[in-house]
């Protein structure tokens, strides 16, 4: 009997690319906004604009402090009542990029913030304005802090992407799901859908420790 | 948005939402005591001089943090029927969780103690002080010092994950906001109300996690 849905599960193998392509392109669009978003987020947290500061404060307390599922729901759910008719996918990627966004955030404000105080001054004083400050001088030295978690940041994203499921989008674990209701054979299938992941996400981490690695040369104590 | 919003429908619930923020919390409860068990286990097998111990951990640890939860649990819950083994839903939930949360908790605790200085351990070796004696006494009351704070972050997700188990049919928080979409047709009373109870534990465990930081750390004696 195993032997037949090992067939089986080998002849749904394109069904699962299907779906891996889903989730790629559901979380590389979401990585593309959430990226840009989260820097702009990020910029105002750490700015001197006392009003930005506090919204972008409470948007982000609200994304953490609430289970991504939930968010998917409210988006999927409630738009259509209010007027905005959203097609699962959209959906998918406006929740997931959110929820991206509201992560980098923080990634990013706290980066800037790790930049010593003493370079804005000297930015300053050299009459840079402070776009010329954020450009040249903090971003730059920024990266180094933001960089890591950031990658770290895109493993949970393509992970949280298997959520989007829940509202019917068809990527990995979906098909996963689709799958099993036809190979009864739980381990073999979400083993097949974990192994697909893994080719993903394992890399990434890697990439992670390595950049964190990298980036701490400079600052260690020899 | 809001000028249709049903107060009357969420005080009804009531007594369904109280039930199921009960049934996150112990479902949480229990899923972070046996990952926090996992975690010190697997870390200590990761950081153990056995070869083979270290690679069953690293497998473990790798494995989980490049996989979505949700297929994890999946996993679980289609999988463990079909090798025989019939679980109650909330079981399953608990496990996965477990198993799931467990890994991340390994790496804190691995972080934790790789950065306690390594002439400490030197220190307690020269002392005559046992593989056991040197964590019980010298490396984990130190490495609890360093990860309190990533461990109540970690608690704070996993209490969002939890969420998840709505999808496998266990009644928690986000379950009764889908109970209360379909019977009523409201999902902004469904789903903000499950909101603002999440939000509630996030602030709770967010203020805690302050408060331990002036307080629960252990600083080195001058």
């Amino acid at each position: 009997m195993w032997g037949f849905y090992f067939n089986e599960l080998i002849r749904s193998l394109p069904f699962f690319l299907k779906g891996l392509w889903m989730t790629v392109a559901v979380a590389g669009l979401s990585l593309l906004f959430g990226t840009i978003i989260g820097f702009f987020g990020g910029i105002m947290r750490a700015g001197r604009n006392k009003p930005a500061r506090i919204i972008v404060g409470v948007w982000v307390d609200l994304i953490r402090g609430t289970p991504f599922l939930v968010q998917i729901f409210v988006i999927f759910f409630i738009l259509p009542g209010i007027g905005i008719e959203l097609e699962a996918f959209p959906a998918a990627v406006i929740a997931l990029t959110n929820l991206t966004a509201s992560f980098i955030t923080e990634i990013v404000a706290s980066g800037i913030l790790a930049v010593s105080k003493g370079q804005r001054e000297a930015a300053t004083a050299s009459g840079l304005s402070g776009y010329q400050q954020l450009r040249y001088i903090v971003l730059p030295q920024a990266m180094r802090t933001i960089l890591p978690p950031l990658v770290g940041q895109y493993v949970l994203l393509v992970k949280d992407s298997s959520i989007v499921s829940a509202i019917g989008v068809v990527d990995i674990t979906r098909v996963g799901w689709l799958t099993v209701q036809r190979i009864p054979e739980g381990l073999m299938v979400f083993g097949l859908v974990g192994l697909l992941y893994f080719v993903i996400c394992y890399p990434l981490i890697n990439l992670s420790g390595f950049l964190e690695r990298r980036m701490t040369v400079g600052s260690k104590r020899l | 948005m809001l000028e249709g919003f049903n107060f009357r429908i969420i005080l009804e619930y009531m007594p369904l939402y109280g039930q199921c923020f009960l049934a996150t919390l112990w479902l949480s409860a229990l899923s972070l005591l046996g990952a926090v068990i996992v975690g010190i286990i697997s870390c200590a097998m990761r950081l153990s001089q056995s070869r083979i111990m270290r690679g069953i951990a690293g497998v473990y640890i790798e494995s989980i943090r490049s996989t979505p939860l949700l297929a994890q649990l999946y996993f679980f819950y289609f999988g463990l029927p079909s090798m025989g083994i019939m679980l109650p839903e909330w079981v399953t939930g608990v496990i996965a969780l477990t198993l799931n949360s467990g890994a991340y908790y390994a790496e804190i605790i691995r972080a934790g103690i790789q950065a306690i200085d390594f002439g400490q351990i030197e220190a307690g070796i020269a002392s005559g002080l046992s593989y056991f004696q040197r964590m019980r006494y010298i490396i984990l009351p130190q490495a609890l010092g360093n990860t309190i704070r990533p461990m109540l972050g970690q608690a704070i997700i996993l209490v969002k994950d939890s969420s998840l188990l709505s999808l496998i049919s266990i009644m928690e928080l986000t379950r009764a906001g889908q109970l209360l979409t379909s019977e009523r047709f409201t999902p902004a009373e469904g789903f903000l109300t499950t909101a603002a109870f999440y939000l509630i534990i996030y602030y709770l465990l967010k203020a805690f996690s302050g408060w331990s930081e002036k307080r629960l750390i252990f600083r080195e004696a001058h």
